[in-house]
C-alpha cells in the first residue's frame, strides 16, 4: 500500500527543519536576564568539580549581598582561549570571565571587553586595591586595562630538604653558579647501574609556555628583553638566557634528558614527588598538585639570579589570572560588582588559600592566615622580582613560536646532538622570521 | 565490489523503462508527472538544506576568509576583516619565505608519509585478505582480530601508542632496551627524527584493516573456478595472484588506494594525539601545519589560504588519478 504524503506538508516540514537547523547552527546560547550573571572561571584547582565547590560559597555570598544570581561555568585551560575567541566572534559570551594574564593585550585589541577606567575602575575598587606588578598585566601600557588581576602567581624554586640534607647542602642556591653546583651534587646513581636515577632538577623542557617564560625571566637578568618593536629572540641576551637553561641538560647533565618530552606542566612535578629530581622551578599553583599527591616534603626559595647581575633582578614573570567584563553584557553594573566582590581583600584571602595563589588585593596580605613563610617568599617574588611578559597583541603567538623553538633545542640536546651557541642563535633567528612572516 | 553494480543498474533501467501492460497507461502517467516530480524535491530538501549549512556554506566562508587578514584581533567583526586579496596565497606559496618554505617542506613530507602509509597498508591488507580468503579453521576469529585497530576509537588508540612510545617508561623502549637488549640507550620516539617513523607505524596500524576489509570483499567476488582452472593448468600461486587476483580486483584497488590516499594526506588526529598542538619538525604534516597557523597562531586568513591550496592540490591529484587509474566505463570485475 502506498501512503500518500501531501507534497505541501513535506515542503513545510522540510522548511521548518531547515529553519530549526539554521537557528541551531547560529546558536544563540543561554539568555542572561538582568538579575543573573554568567561567569566563566578558569580551572585553578585539581579538577573542574573541585573548583565549582571552591567558588560556590563566594558566589553565594555575592548573591546574598546583591541579590544577583551567578551561573558558573568552570572551563579547562585547554579550551578556555578557544571558547573566549568563539564568544568574541559571535558576541554571545558570558558577562564576566577569567583570562590568562598573558592574553590580556591580545584580547584587549579585540575590543570585546569593558575598559576599566573612570567610574568603572572605581567600581571594582580602584587601581590602589591591586598589587602593582599584577595590575600592570591588565593590558597594553598607556591604555586603560581591559582586565584586572584576580589570582596572582609567580615562579619559585621548590626543593626537597631531605635530599639536600643527604647531599650535605645547607642552603638553597641563590645564584645560577650555586644552582648548577648544587644540582650536580644532587644528581646521583642511586642503584649502581651506571646511570643517574636522581637528577638535580626537573624541567618542563617540552612546554612552550615554560620555555618562553624562562627565556623572558633570564633575558631580563642578562639585561635584554624578548620584544622591542618586534621579536628580539636572537639578541645576545636571549641567546645567553636560553643557553643557561639548556646547558642544565646539554652540558651539566643535571636534568634527565627524558624531560625533553615533558610538556603538560605536571610531569616535572611528578618527578619531584617521586624523588627523581631534587628541585624544580614552578608557579605557586603547583602546590595544589603536590597536595593532591599528599606530598609536603618540600621547601620554597627564590629563583636564583646571575652574579654579577648585568640586567634586572627578575625571578618570575608577573603570572596569574585576570578577570574581564564582556562588552556585550546586559548587566554591566552587576558584572562590575562581581569583579569587585571577587577581588575584595576578604574574598582574596579565601580564594588564595583554596587555590594556593597569591592575593591580588594589597590589603589581603595583612590577614594573619597569610603570614606563612612560603606565602612571604611568593609575595616577595611577585611584588619585587616580577615583570609582565611583553604586553603585546602577539604575546600568545610569541609564546608558541619561541617556546617551540626552545623545545626543539632541548629535543636536539636530549637526542645526543651537540647544541652550540650558534645553533641556539640560528634556531631563535628562525623563530623570529616565523613571527615576522605570520604577522 | 562493482559486480553488484551492474545488476542493480539493470534493475533500475528496467524499472524506469515502460514495459508490458503498464505501457498502455502512458497518458495517465503523463498527467501525474507534476505531482510526482515535486515530492522528491520536497523530500530531499532537508538533506539539501543541512548539506548546504554544514558543508557548502562553511566551505565558501573558508574560501572567503582566505582572502582576508582574519586574526584573533579582527575576529570580533570577522565579516569586516581587512580584505587582502591574494596576499595570504603569495605568502604561503613563496618558497623563499619562512612560511612558504615550511609549507613546501611539509607538503613533501606529507607526500612521502602518504606513499609509505598507503603502500604499506595496502600490502598488509592485501596479504591478509588473500591468506584469509581460503577456508580454514579459525578464519573468522582472525578476520575479527584484524579489524580491531579499525574498530577502536582513534583517540584511545593513539593515546595508548603515545604512552607506549614514551622514552622513559614506554613499553617499546622497555622491550628494546631491557628485554631484548637491542639498544643500550633508550631512544626518543616522540621528539626528534624518530617521530616521523612513529607516525608512519601508528598510521599503518590504524589504516591497514580498512584495506583488508575492502580487498577481502573484492576477493570474494572472484569465482572459485577461475583459480581451479588455473591450478589445473599448472599456474603457480604467484602467477594466480598476478594473473587472476590483481586484475580481478583492479577497480576495488583503485578506489581503496584513492580513498586511503586522500585520508592519509589529510591526516590530523594521529599527529595531534601523539604530539599535541605542535608536531616535531620531522613529523609536521600538512593538516597539523595548517591547524597550527589557524588555531595556535590565530591567523585564520593564512590558515584558510593554505587549506584552499591543499584542497586545490588534492582535487587536481584526484582528478588525474581518476582519469589515469580508475577503469573507464563499467567493468565487470
Amino acid at each position: 500500500m502506498v501512503v500518500k504524503i501531501p507534497a505541501k506538508a513535506v515542503v513545510s516540514a522540510s522548511t521548518a527543519l531547515g529553519l530549526v537547523a539554521a537557528l541551531t547552527a547560529c546558536g544563540s546560547g543561554e539568555e542572561s536576564g538582568d538579575q543573573t550573571l554568567t561567569y566563566w572561571a578558569s580551572n585553578q584547582g585539581a579538577s573542574v568539580e573541585e573548583d565549582k565547590k571552591v567558588l560556590k560559597p563566594t558566589l553565594d555570598r555575592f548573591t546574598e549581598e546583591t541579590g544577583i544570581e551567578v551561573e558558573l561555568e568552570v572551563i579547562p585551560w585547554s579550551e578556555l582561549y578557544n571558547r573566549i575567541l568563539t564568544a568574541v566572534s559571535s558576541g554571545d559570551g558570558p558577562d564576566v570571565l577569567n583570562i590568562g594574564n598573558t592574553w590580556a593585550a591580545s584580547l584587549q585589541e579585540t575590543g570585546a571587553f569593558v575598559p576599566y577606567e573612570g567610574a568603572d575602575l572605581e567600581a571594582v575598587g580602584g587601581e590602589g586595591r591591586f598589587v602593582e606588578t599584577s595590575f600592570a598585566t591588565g593590558g597594553v601600557e598607556g591604555e586603560p586595562p581591559t582586565s584586572v588581576p584576580l589570582y596572582g602567581l609567580s615562579y619559585a624554586l621548590f626543593y626537597n630538604p631531605t635530599m639536600f640534607e643527604e647531599a650535605g647542602i645547607e642552603e638553597p642556591p641563590s645564584t645560577w653558579e650555586e644552582f648548577i653546583d648544587t644540582a650536580e651534587k644532587l644528581t646521583k646513581d642511586t642503584d649502581g647501574d651506571g646511570q643517574p636515577d636522581q637528577y638535580g632538577v626537573a624541567l618542563e623542557a617540552g612546554s612552550e609556555r615554560q620555555n618562553s617564560h624562562f627565556a623572558h625571566i633570564l633575558a631580563q637578568q642578562y639585561g635584554g628583553k624578548l620584544w622591542s618593536d618586534g621579536p628580539n629572540f636572537a639578541s645576545p641576551e636571549v641567546v645567553d638566557a636560553v643557553k643557561l637553561r639548556l646547558d642544565m641538560m646539554a652540558e651539566h647533565g643535571v636534568v634527565d634528558p627524558s624531560n625533553a618530552e615533558f610538556s603538560d606542566g605536571t610531569q616535572s612535578i611528578a618527578d619531584f614527588v617521586d624523588g627523581k629530581a631534587a628541585m624544580m622551578m614552578m608557579q605557586g599553583s603547583a602546590r595544589t598538585t603536590l597536595a593532591s599527591r599528599d606530598f609536603d616534603n618540600y621547601e620554597i626559595a627564590q629563583v636564583p639570579m646571575l652574579d654579577p647581575l648585568p640586567g634586572k633582578p627578575i625571578q618570575s614573570h608577573a603570572a596569574g589570572i585576570n578577570i574581564s567584563v564582556f562588552n556585550d553584557t546586559d548587566n554591566k553594573e552587576g558584572a562590575l560588582q562581581l569583579v569587585e566582590h571577587l577581588t575584595s581583600p576578604e574574598e582574596q584571602v579565601y580564594l588564595s588559600q583554596e587555590f594556593q595563589t597569591l592575593p591580588v588585593a594589597v590589603d589581603a596580605y595583612d590577614n594573619e592566615e597569610l603570614q606563612g613563610e612560603q606565602m612571604q617568599t611568593f609575595r616577595t617574588i611577585l611584588t619585587e622580582h616580577a615583570s609582565p611578559m611583553p604586553l603585546i597583541p602577539e604575546e600568545g603567538q610569541m609564546e608558541t613560536v619561541l617556546g617551540e623553538s626552545i623545545a626543539g633545542l632541548f629535543a636536539d640536546a636530549a637526542t645526543g646532538s651537540e647544541v652550540t651557541k650558534a645553533d641556539i642563535r640560528k634556531a631563535l633567528k628562525e623563530a623570529e622570521t616565523q613571527m615576522d612572516a605570520a604577522n | 565490489m562493482s559486480t553488484t553494480e551492474e545488476p542493480r543498474h539493470r534493475a533500475a533501467q528496467e524499472a524506469t523503462e515502460p514495459a508490458g501492460p503498464e505501457s498502455g497507461a502512458e497518458s495517465g502517467a503523463r498527467k501525474r508527472r507534476p505531482r510526482r516530480s515535486f515530492l522528491p524535491y520536497g523530500m530531499i530538501l532537508p538533506a539539501a538544506a543541512l548539506e548546504l549549512l554544514i558543508h557548502i556554506v562553511p566551505m565558501i566562508l573558508g574560501i572567503y576568509i582566505a582572502f582576508t587578514s582574519l586574526t584573533q584581533l579582527t575576529i570580533r567583526n570577522w565579516t569586516s576583516a581587512p580584505f587582502v586579496g591574494l596576499e595570504n596565497f603569495v605568502q604561503g606559496l613563496d618558497p623563499g619565505g619562512a612560511l612558504g618554505s615550511d609549507l613546501f617542506q611539509s607538503l613533501f613530507r606529507t607526500t612521502v608519509y602518504t606513499a609509505l602509509v598507503v603502500g604499506l597498508s595496502w600490502a598488509l591488507g592485501m596479504a591478509a585478505a588473500v591468506s584469509l580468503n581460503t577456508r580454514f579453521r579459525g578464519r573468522g576469529v582472525l578476520r575479527t582480530l584484524f579489524l580491531v585497530p579499525y574498530a577502536l576509537p582513534v583517540y584511545v588508540a593513539a593515546i595508548i601508542w603515545a604512552f607506549m612510545f614514551n622514552q622513559r617508561d614506554g613499553m617499546i623502549n622497555r622491550l628494546l632496551v631491557q628485554d631484548l637488549g637491542l639498544v643500550d640507550d633508550r631512544p626518543f620516539w616522540l621528539i626528534g627524527e624518530n617521530a616521523f617513523w612513529v607516525l608512519v607505524i601508528v598510521s599503518v596500524w590504524r589504516l591497514w584493516p580498512f584495506a583488508f576489509l575492502m580487498l577481502l570483499a573484492a576477493l570474494q567476488s572472484i569465482p572459485e573456478d577461475m583459480y581451479e582452472a588455473a591450478a589445473i593448468d599448472g599456474a603457480s600461486t604467484w602467477k594466480r595472484f598476478t594473473r587472476i587476483t590483481l586484475p580481478m580486483v583492479r577497480s576495488a584497488n583503485a578506489v581503496v588506494l584513492l580513498v586511503m590516499g586522500l585520508w592519509t594526506f589529510n591526516e590530523f588526529n594521529i599527529p595531534f594525539l601523539l604530539f599535541g598542538d605542535t608536531s616535531p619538525d620531522s613529523a609536521r604534516l600538512i593538516s597539523p601545519f595548517i591547524y597550527e597557523h589557524s588555531f595556535v597562531n590565530w591567523n585564520f586568513g593564512l590558515g584558510a589560504a593554505m587549506s584552499v591550496l591543499l584542497l586545490i592540490a588534492l582535487i587536481i591529484a584526484s582528478a588525474v588519478y581518476v582519469r589515469l587509474v580508475l577503469p573507464k566505463g563499467r567493468g565487470n570485475d
